[in-house]
This record gives structure tokens, sequence and C-alpha cells, in this order.
């Protein structure tokens, strides 16, 4: 609590304070801008690639060709020999013990012991003065493998005789699955489907199937680390967690923790990707191997191989109904694929489990999820976390139940939806608003686009409004509409029984004669607007302008991850309490001071209001400056969210989920039915956010997180070769995502029903918007094609039947 | 690795016959590419940036000298009505920022089958000029691929410019991708009507080991219009018509599976394209010699 | 080997250049201009773009031997390069397009965000009242994956409104 603000010595573009005034009215609610917005227009923010050390060097990773080999030998004696090469490092190089990392188990190991699992993992490290020169020396490290057989579905992983990708598994799942290659599964079991599914006029089953989605964040993995005198290491890096990586880093450098100083830099987007550690390690053990910093920064390629992507899932799912359009059961089976190391699937599993009903009532359910081990690429922690693949199924089950009863998809859907009080699958109720039914109404409720807009400036038609685009692909021939709808729900903050926290630093002084605020977290501000955010709470508690946002890092306590939608309500939270207490100290010295010049300083409810203290009343007792003139405040509190339970791990019951956030969509398509070519025309969307802290900001998530849904519709897909498991489109020339030519408009319709529980009563917002829009888009293709379509992205292959 | 700044043509030439494993580089737009990640480590790099004539272009009486690095954007700004296909071409190859950058010459001397200026040279018809200190050569676009990324420069040849004929009649250009913008071709066709030979050509991308015309399509189309008396009569061609040249366009292609299609689909989807542009075409024909209008908008 | 360029208006020199570097790697690791970014390094996102001569391109893709002699502007530039250009604005204070990208909430992670703007002052330097279909092709070679494009179609419409009403100001 006592650690000095300002920094000893630091390299080049290092993150800065960020400090922003305004009106004490730009508190919570008001649409403040960014502080850093000014430093990101002008290239100054300084991300994790932009880092920069006088004597520095260059890291650069050799990774595996092959998906699954034994390593026969590694010889590194031509790699050291080449000029400019300072170190050349491999498992045997490592330090300590512990040489494995990992999120939730420790599976991966920080360099390839023995064999590598899947294509791309790391097995070697090269440090040198240029990064030409750590690639030709990368380049002339030999490797032998011999290759092994690859597991890369269930089929082949639960096979009799299935090589293991783990052998020898340790873990907490490893003692309840039904084999070794399944990394986790999760059973949600209530009331008795079979005897429900008895009473079903109408019984709907299919297969669908996910395909494997990438981040995509465009800021490379990279990052700086300084070897310091006291034998520590200062790494300044891009991540969601700084005290989860900091919490693995450590001890594979043989570091006490408070040893590993870590700042967090510039984040070029996260997305779940940077959950896992990537070159962090990396570059310490270069840096305390060579004694120099060490920056080590991806190319677009390596990237694709630097982070874990989203699951790719197949999923069954039968659900009854009857005559009347009520849901009578769901029985369904999802399978990830977690490729070869763990990441967050336990979690993701549970996620997928938990939420694998939607948000509609099934009061008898079978449930079963799980997650495989294969020689894929590791797959976690992306934007929705296990309940974005869920909904694809859940929703493509919808609208074929509606039509097989012959009811309007959005009628049925609200004859069936959620609302505040439910029971969900695993029993917990919902015990706040879920107005699910009210959202899919509000985007019934839009006016659909004009037709034909690519007529709309006369003169021909204008091909930037057809499907195909600049490609000249049609004028309009083959062009039909379709129109689509899809709801989903996502679980907010950290789930079954994890002790989910944050920890803010709030500084309360007279700087130049006014009352200012500084405010530090260990959050990472990946661009979701935490820093805005923070500052509009520190206004509305304390009563001040000016707020400072101090860098991120591990000199304060955890703020836990930039991640399942929880950052404005868990490290906002956690300001807002240490602001509370702040406040609380601050009318202690009022009252000290200045308590006797009047009864109400004793008497009344008093607030901080425009740099004042005054009563509930709206009476002035006195001003802020002169309170803390020779005094400050300054507390570091940790904040939790209210308790969670694990899932019965046979029955899947527990109150295991902090809140619930809920968003529908409704998607205009014009698909080019002959050469299956897809315009998405308009994405409508309304989404319940308890409190728009910032509505500016809170309008930014929703149609970002549907823009990547949309992408995950009809183009995203790291494509793996099913028979030696590559992967073949590791680039942004055939890993599409969506252009602006491919995004439509996406209006917004935000809804406010406060969350009791929560801060201000708001709900995450980050990730409902994502799960979605892939269905409601999917929905509108198959309206426009009358195809069945059980399968995403939607290739042109699938809508040409070629 | 040398970087090798030839100051004027000649010296490039001279530069090229010394070091004949000389990578070329002008808009760097797949050189660069290659070296950022490491699949190529060429010996000398020879920029063409500082040589101004490849910048330029002479729109002659019959036919525009197109110098090889002229800018896809100053092809579609500049040269819509002599190159109508190309300039088509221009406005699909990937971004703005590339299209400020790149220009044929570069898509020649790569000869991907996914360059998307190879099928309006090849429905346009021309010749590359190449040239080495042993003197200049007129290559015709139809024998300048030769396989797979290959052609028909020999190792101390640079490209200078492209011969294309001027349009006769309309020229179109499509080609698909799974984005709306900033796409490789999947596959690409290009048609153009010749009305002074009364010829049709064709040029198919990515669907083949290299670019291809679509000959048999070409005969086809060429007989059936004047059999047909169609250039005379401007009437609308029977859709059998448009179907046969379809099918004859889908089976000149000799495409492959690959990431990014299948080449069931290439084959269905140059089809498809043969047919839409024949439509657009013969409307504009219909149109410049009977008065109605056709075509599309910033195509 | 050496290069020499004017960056921003000032002369730049780089010694001991790799041939195989880029533009981008240059201004970034040897200039001290990192605005410049480098998410795809293969001509695929626009986050790297910068002005060659006042043309758009990307920095990635330009060798670093063929920015010798020639004129960069980079993000880190554009605010001067605008006001030179425009004859308004006071030094110090950010371009149109920059200050309508902040007040739109165009900018979330921002690493998108210089290529965008460089593109977009472009864009609006060749069309001071671009459609929505205009915008968007201008923009359709910058990645960005945090917004949806929504807000930075708002923020293009905005600074083409702002800059229209100065100009409409400045006549009556």
């Amino acid at each position: 609590m006592s650690t000095p603000w300002p920094r000893a010595s630091a390299p080049g573009r290092t993150p800065t304070g960020l400090t922003q005034g305004g009106r004490t009215g730009a508190g919570i609610g008001a649409s403040t801008l960014r502080p850093d917005g000014t430093l990101k227009a002008t290239g100054e923010f300084a991300y994790s690639s932009d880092m920069w050390h006088e004597d520095m060097l260059w890291g650069c990773t050799l990774r595996s060709t092959l998906a699954h080999a034994e390593i026969v030998s590694i010889d590194t004696s031509e790699a050291l020999a080449q000029p400019g090469v300072r170190a050349v490092l491999t498992y045997d190089d490592l330090p300590t013990e512990v040489k494995h990392y990992g999120l939730e188990i420790r599976d991966t190991p920080v360099l390839a012991h023995g064999k590598v699992r899947h294509h791309g993992e790391p097995v070697a490290l090269v440090a040198a003065d240029h990064p030409e020169s750590a690639r030709r020396a990368a380049a002339k490290i030999k490797v032998e493998y011999a290759e092994l057989p690859v597991v890369t579905d269930e089929a082949s992983a639960t096979a009799e005789g299935a090589p293991l990708v783990h052998e020898d598994r340790h873990d907490r799942h490893a003692h309840h699955v039904p084999h070794p290659n399944i990394l986790h599964r999760q059973p949600v079991i209530r009331g008795d489907a079979d005897a429900a599914a008895a009473r079903a006029d109408v019984i709907i089953s299919g297969e669908y199937v996910f395909g494997m989605q990438d981040q995509a964040f465009l800021g490379p993995e990279s990052g700086l680390a300084v070897p310091a005198e006291d034998g520590g290491v200062d790494l300044y890096i891009a991540t969601q967690w700084l005290h989860s990586d900091l919490r693995q880093i450590a001890p594979v450098l043989g570091l006490p923790e408070e040893k590993v100083r870590m700042t967090l830099s510039g984040v070029g987007g996260a997305f779940g990707g940077r959950e896992d550690l990537s070159m962090q390690i990396h570059a310490c053990l270069l840096a305390q191997r060579t004694g120099r910093p060490v920056k080590i920064v991806y190319n677009r390629f390596e990237s694709f191989f630097g982070h874990v992507h989203r699951h790719p899932a197949k999923l069954w799912y039968e659900h009854g109904a009857t005559r009347d359009g009520k849901l009578t059961h769901l029985r369904c089976r999802i399978v990830l694929d977690g490729g070869a190391y763990a990441s967050a699937s336990p979690a993701v599993v549970g996620n997928a489990a938990s939420l694998a009903a939607g948000p509609y009532v099934v009061d008898d359910v079978d449930i079963e999820a799980l997650a495989l081990y294969t020689n894929n690429p590791p797959c976690g922690a992306m934007r929705g976390f296990g309940a974005v693949q869920a909904c694809f199924a859940y929703e493509a089950q919808m609208d074929r139940l509606a039509a097989a009863l012959d009811l309007d998809p959005v009628e049925f859907r609200q004859r069936n939806a959620m609302e505040q009080g439910t029971i969900m699958p695993t029993g917990q109720p919902v015990d706040a608003p879920a107005p699910v039914a009210e959202l899919l109404r509000r985007v019934k409720a839009l006016p659909l686009p004009p037709e034909r807009q690519w007529l709309a400036a006369g003169a021909g038609a204008d091909v930037r409004a057809l499907p195909g685009g600049l490609s000249n692909t049609t004028h309009g021939e083959g062009v039909v509409r379709g129109v689509g709808y899809a709801v989903g729900i996502k679980n907010v903050g950290f789930s079954e029984g994890f002790d989910d926290y944050s920890t803010a630093r709030v500084r309360m002084e007279v700087v130049g004669g006014e009352a200012v605020a500084t405010v530090h977290t260990a959050m990472a501000e990946v661009g979701q607007g935490g820093v805005t955010v923070h500052a509009q709470i520190a206004r509305t508690e304390l009563g001040v302008r000016q707020v400072t946002i101090q860098p991120a890092d591990t000199r304060v306590g955890s703020a836990g991850s930039t991640s399942a939608s929880r950052q404005t309500y868990m490290t906002g939270g956690a300001v807002k309490n240490t602001c509370e207490a702040v406040r609380e100290r601050v009318l202690d010295i009022g009252r000290r001071k200045f308590g006797t010049y009047h009864p109400a300083w004793a008497t009344a409810e008093l607030l901080l209001e425009d740099g004042k203290v005054v009563t509930d009343g709206g009476e002035v007792l006195g001003e802020l400056a002169d309170v803390l003139e020779g005094e400050s405040v300054d507390l570091e509190l940790e904040f939790r969210h209210r308790p969670t339970e694990a899932f019965d791990l046979r029955t899947g019951q527990g109150n295991g989920h902090v809140q619930y956030s809920f968003a529908a969509h409704r998607a205009v398509v014009e698909v080019d039915t002959e050469l299956g070519l897809v315009k998405v025309v308009e994405l409508a969307v309304a989404q319940d956010v308890g409190k728009a802290l910032n509505p500016l900001s809170v309008i930014g998530q929703i149609q970002g997180g549907s823009t990547q849904g949309l992408g995950m519709a009809v183009m995203e897909e790291i494509l793996v070769d099913p028979v030696t498991a590559k992967v073949r489109n590791p680039s942004f020339t055939d890993y599409l995502i969506p252009t602006i030519l491919d995004t439509p408009t996406m209006p917004v319709d935000v809804l406010e029903l406060a969350d009791d529980a929560a801060p201000y009563g708001l709900r995450g917002v980050g990730e409902a918007p994502t799960l979605s829009s892939t269905p409601a888009v999917l929905a509108a293709i198959r309206d426009a094609t009358g195809l069945e379509l059980t399968r995403t992205p939607v290739r042109p292959e699938h809508l040409t039947g070629t | 690795m040398d970087f090798l700044r030839p100051a004027s043509w000649e010296e490039a030439l001279a530069a090229k016959a010394e070091h004949p494993t000389a990578v070329p580089i002008a808009g760097g737009t797949d050189v660069m590419v290659e070296i950022n990640f490491d699949h190529r480590r060429p010996a000398y790099l020879l920029d063409l940036n500082r040589i101004g004539d490849l910048a330029e272009w002479e729109v002659g009486e019959r036919t525009v000298r197109l110098g090889a690095s002229v800018p896809y954007t100053r092809i579609m700004e500049n040269l819509r009505t002599e190159l109508p296909g190309l300039a088509l071409a221009a406005h699909t190859v990937a971004s703005p920022q590339i299209r400020n950058r790149g220009g044929v010459g570069g898509n020649l001397g790569t000869a991907s089958p996914a360059g998307d200026a190879h099928p309006p040279l090849l429905a346009t018809g021309g010749a590359v000029e190449a040239e080495s200190v042993r003197g200049v050569r007129m290559i015709p676009v139809d024998d300048f691929y030769v396989g797979v990324k290959r052609n028909a420069l020999a190792p101390d040849e640079l490209i200078r410019a492209v011969h294309l004929p001027k349009a006769d009649g309309p020229q179109q250009f499509s080609k698909v991708g799974t984005r709306n913008a900033m796409v490789i071709a999947v596959c690409a066709f290009a048609l153009a009507l010749h009305p002074e030979t009364r010829t049709v050509r064709t040029g198919i991308g990515s669907a083949a080991p290299t670019p291809v015309r679509a000959r048999a399509a070409e005969e086809f189309l060429t007989a059936a219009l004047a059999d047909g008396g169609f250039w005379e009569s401007g009437h609308p061609l029977p859709p059998s018509v448009a179907r046969q040249f379809a099918q004859l366009a889908a089976g000149a292609c000799n495409p492959i599976d690959d990431v990014r299609g299948s080449a069931r689909y290439r084959r269905h989807a140059v089809g498809v394209m043969a047919r839409r542009t024949l439509g657009w075409t013969w409307e504009s024909y219909r149109g410049r010699a009977h008065g109605s209008q056709g075509g599309a908008q910033c195509a | 080997m050496r290069v020499t360029c004017t960056v921003n208006g000032r002369e730049q020199r780089a010694d001991d250049v790799w041939e195989g570097e880029s533009l981008l790697y240059v201004l970034r690791e040897r200039m001290g201009l990192p605005g410049a970014k480098n998410a795809c390094e293969q001509g695929e996102c626009g986050s790297c773009t910068v002005r060659l001569d006042g043309v758009p391109v990307c920095a990635c893709l330009v060798a670093a031997g063929q920015a010798e002699g020639r004129d960069v502007v980079t993000v880190e530039g554009l605010a001067d390069f605008a006001r030179q250009r425009d004859g308004s604005g006071e030094p110090g204070e950010l371009a149109p397009v920059q200050r309508a990208f902040i007040d739109a909430g165009a900018i979330q992670c921002g690493f998108c965000t210089p290529g965008l703007l460089v593109a977009a002052d472009e864009l609006l330097e060749r069309n001071d009242s671009p459609s929505d279909a205009d915008i968007r092709e201008a923009l359709s070679g910058n990645l960005c994956r945090c917004t949806g494009y929504e807000k930075i179609l708002d923020a293009v419409r905005l600074a083409a409104a702002r800059g229209t009403a100065r100009t409409t100001g400045q006549g009556a």
C-alpha cells in the first residue's frame, strides 16, 4: 500500500498514466471519451510490439512442422555458430524443475520435450541481434522427428488402441473422464427427458458442426523482457490477465513472483486469445540467459500458432414440443475439440453444458458436453466461450421446431422464453431480469431495410451493395433475400466455484488546489474501454473532475481476467468499492477537521459532488480541496462477486453462474443463390445491459461482437488437414475476417433492466452479441435458400451443392 | 541479400544480365510478402521503382502500351474506355493500398493462376514486351503462361510493358471470392466481345494450373453469333446459347481443391460467371448498337 | 545499406539496414516511429498504411531501399500534414479525422486506427462528401476486429460534415 507511484528507469515507449479531466457530470451513464483516445489517434500509444530498449536482442521461436512426432534429436550447434546469435535454448536448458505451464492444468511444456503434440508447437528459441539473424539461426537448428499417428476427432481419440495425447494424466479431471483422451466431461441432467419426450407432438433432432474460429486480434503476440540487476526481470506485455501470467511464469524462471515485474503494454485486441501465455516465458528465459533485453514479435503466420482458437464442435440436439408450441425436453451431446493442450477447455465444457438449453424454459434435460484431447491446434477461450457453439445448434433447432409446428419462429421462441424466476437446467434460479421475449419483440419490430438497395443510386447496379461486392459477380441475378432471428444466453464472470475477485487501489489528494483521484488496477485494457469506465466511476463516487488511471501492473493486486464479460462488473465494481471506502475516509477527515463547524457533518448522509462535500439535501459543507489539504487517502481493496458452486460431476446441478446476459439478433441477408455468395444487409440487435455505464462503449462492444459472429457465419474458419492435423490457412490471405464492405448497418437497441446484485445494476456486455449473430445470419441464409445448413461457416460450396 | 537500384531501364537490363537470379521488385505486393514470411531469400533484389517510364502508358490508335508498373488505381481511373475488362479486374485487386502500388508487370512476373489481370489480358489479346540486353521480344499473351507460377521469360529478361488492343466492344470481368473486398480469386472469368472481327475471347483465372482461355466456348459463341446474324440484328441471345457457352467455359477449367474452394465449385462458378458476363456484354453491345442501356455502375 | 528519406517533413537516415527489411520495419525499429502498425505484414490489413509520395500504401510491402529519397507521412505526422494542406488548425492540434475518430467512439484497441486514419484522411482529401458506399470502398483495405466498423463510418461522416461546415462557414 505504501509503494511509491513513480516508476524506476524504464525502456523506450513504456505505458504512461492516462489523465483525463472532465465535468464531474462525466460520471457513469455518460458517453465520455476514451482517456487513451488521443494517444491512439496520434500513434503514440505504446503497444507491446512497439517496445524498444537500447541494446535489445530479438527472440525467435522454432516450431514443430508436424502435429504429432517424437523428437529424436535436436542439434543447435550450427545455429549457435551463426553470426549475431547470442543464445539458443531447448527444453534441456530450462532452469528449474517447473517446465510446464497452463491456465487450469499445467500440461503445456515451455518448450517441447520428447515429443510434439500439435503443428506449430514451440521447440527451440533463439536470441540474436536482428530478427533476420535469429530467423536464419532458427532455420539451422536440426530437429529429427519420428512421426506418430495423429488423433483428430472423437472417433480417432477414443478408438481402441488410440495413441494418448497425454500419457500420464494426474489432473483433477483424469479420474472422472471415460477415456484419457477426453479432457473433461460434464453432464447436466434434470427432470426426466425420456418421459417428457413421450408427451411431445413433434421431435426434432439434428447434428450441427461448428468450425474453428480464430480471435484474429490485430496486434500480434509480442513483448519485451528486461533483465534487472536484482536477478529479476521486467516484462512489458500484452495479456488479458497479468497475475495469471505471473503465476505461470515465475516458477519456470525460478524467481519469486515479486521479482517478475509485469507491466501491461498496449494491447491490440484479445477476444480470449491472450488468456494463455504465448512468448512471455520465452522472452524472459532469453533475457535471463543473455543478460540483455529481449523483444519478441510474432508475425501473422506465427500468431496463428501462437494462441489457442475457439473450439470447433460437433453437436447433436434433440428437442420435443407440444402442438401448442411448448418445449417438452432436450437431449444433446456437445463434443468440443480441445486440441493438444488443456488451456481453458474444462471451463468451456462447463459453459457449453450449463448453457446448452439456451434462454428457454426446458424442465426435462439430458445434456452432455465434453472436450477432447487431440493433435489439432489447442483451443481455449474466445468471446462467447462454449455458449457460442451451443447457441448455433439450439437456435437452428428452434427454427426447425417452429417450422414443424407451423409457428412463426419468433413467436415460438417467445412462448418458451425464460424470464426472471426460471430454473436453469443446472437447478439455478434466474434471479435477475431475463427479458428474452422482449428482446425478440424489439428486433422484430424494427422496420426492414429497403429491398434492392443496389439500385438506390439509379443508373445500373452498384455492385458494392450486392453479394460479391467489388468482384462484380452479380448485378442482381440470382439474388434472394432472407431474414433470420436468434437469441442467446451467456454467463458473466468466472463460474463453478472459482474465487473470482478484483483489486483496486484508489488515492485521493489535492494537486494544484484541486482534489484529484488516481486509480490503479491490474486490469488489462484490451480495447474494451475499462479505463474509460474507471475514470467515470471515480468521478461519480468521489466528486472529482480529474482522474489519473495508472498503468496496469503487478505492483497492485490481481484484477482477474479481461474475459467472461466480467471487467466492468468486477474491476469496475472494485473501483467503486474502493472509492466508497476512500470516500468514507475523506469524510472522516472532514468530520475531524470541520465537524464542529456544522452539525450536518455528524448527522446527514454525505456525498462528494463537484469537488465539494454536500449533504443528501444538497447543502454544501465544504470544499474537498480544503478537507484533503495536507492529507491523502490511499486504499487498495479486493472486491468479490457472490460465490458460485461447482457443478455436480454426475448431474450438473449447482448454482454455478454469477449473472446472465442476453442479446437477440435479426439478420437480413441477400444471397446470390447461383454462386453461393452472401451479403449481410442488416444485423439488428437488442441487448439488455442492466445499466450502460458508457453507452458509446456499450454500443461499440455490441457491434464488434456481432461482427465477429457474422464472420463466423460466412467466412472465418481455421482449416486443419484431417490427415496430417496441420493448419492449412495460417494467414490473413486465407483466414478471412469481415472488411467494412462485409459489415452491414447494425441498429442497436439497448435495454437497461438492473440486476440488483451487480454494481450499478450493470450486466457484462462483451460476449452476448457474439452468440446470436451467427445463428441469426444462418437462419437468414436458410430463409433465402431453403437449405438445411447445419454447419458454420457457410461456404459457397454448401449453398451451391458443389 | 543485395539491393540493386538501377536508375534507368538500361541499367536494369544490365543488372538482370549480370545477375539473372535477381528478383525484380516494383509494387512489392508479392515479393515483400514472401520476404516478410521467410519464403524467399533472393541473393539480389532489383528495384524498378526508379524507372519512371514503367509507370506510364500511351494510348495509340489501335493499342495501348501499358507500362509494367502502372498502378492498378491508374488503370481503373484512366483506362476504363480503352481497357474496360482490365479496368474492372484492376478494381478487384486486393485493397486500395495494394492497387496504388501493384501493376500488371507484377502479375505477369509472378504468373500465379490467381492473378486478377490475367483473365482480361487473355480476353483482350495482346503481347508482353520483354527485354534483355540481347534485345526486345514481343510475347503473345496466349504464349506467356507456361506452367504453375511459370512464365515465358528468359532469366535475363524483364517485362517493360504490355501492348493491348483497345476495346472494340464490351468487356466484362467477374471474380468469386469469399469476402466482399480484399480477397484472392477463388476463380475469375473475363469476356471480351470483338465486334470488328466478329469474335469473342475469354480468360479464366484460378481454375487451372495457369490462366487459360475457354477456346471451345469462344469458338462456339463466335459461330453462334455469326450463324444467327446476332451481330447485325442485335437480338437478344437465346438462353440455349448462353447455357452452352457457360457449359463450355466450365469445361475449360482444370481446377483443384484447395483452402479457397473446391474444384467442383470452381467449375460451377466459372459457368455462372460466363453466362452472366455474356448477358452483360451482350446487353451492352445491343445498347450501343441499338440504343438500350446495360452494365453496372462502379463495376 | 543506408536508407535516407523524408518522414513527416524531416529527413531521416537509417544505417546498416538489411536489404530484406520493409519500410515498416525501418520506420518502427530504426526511426522511432512505431505509429504504423505491424498486424499482418502481408498487405491484408492496412494497419501499416502510410503516404508514400502522397499515395496511401502498405509500408510492410515497400522494401526499405525503395523508400530511398522519397517522402513518407505516417500517423505521427498526420496532424501537421493536414494542417499544412488545409491551411487551418493550430500546431499541436489533432487533424480533423483524428478528432472525429475519438469523438465518434471509433477507437477501441486502436491497433487499426493509425492505418485507418491515414486512409480516411486521404479519402476526404479526394472527396469531401463521400457517400457511405464511397467510405466503405475507400476503407475496404483496413481491417478492424473490435468495432464492427459502424463507429468508423460515423467518424468519417463526422469529419466530412465538420469539414463541410467549416468550408461553408468560411464562404458565408
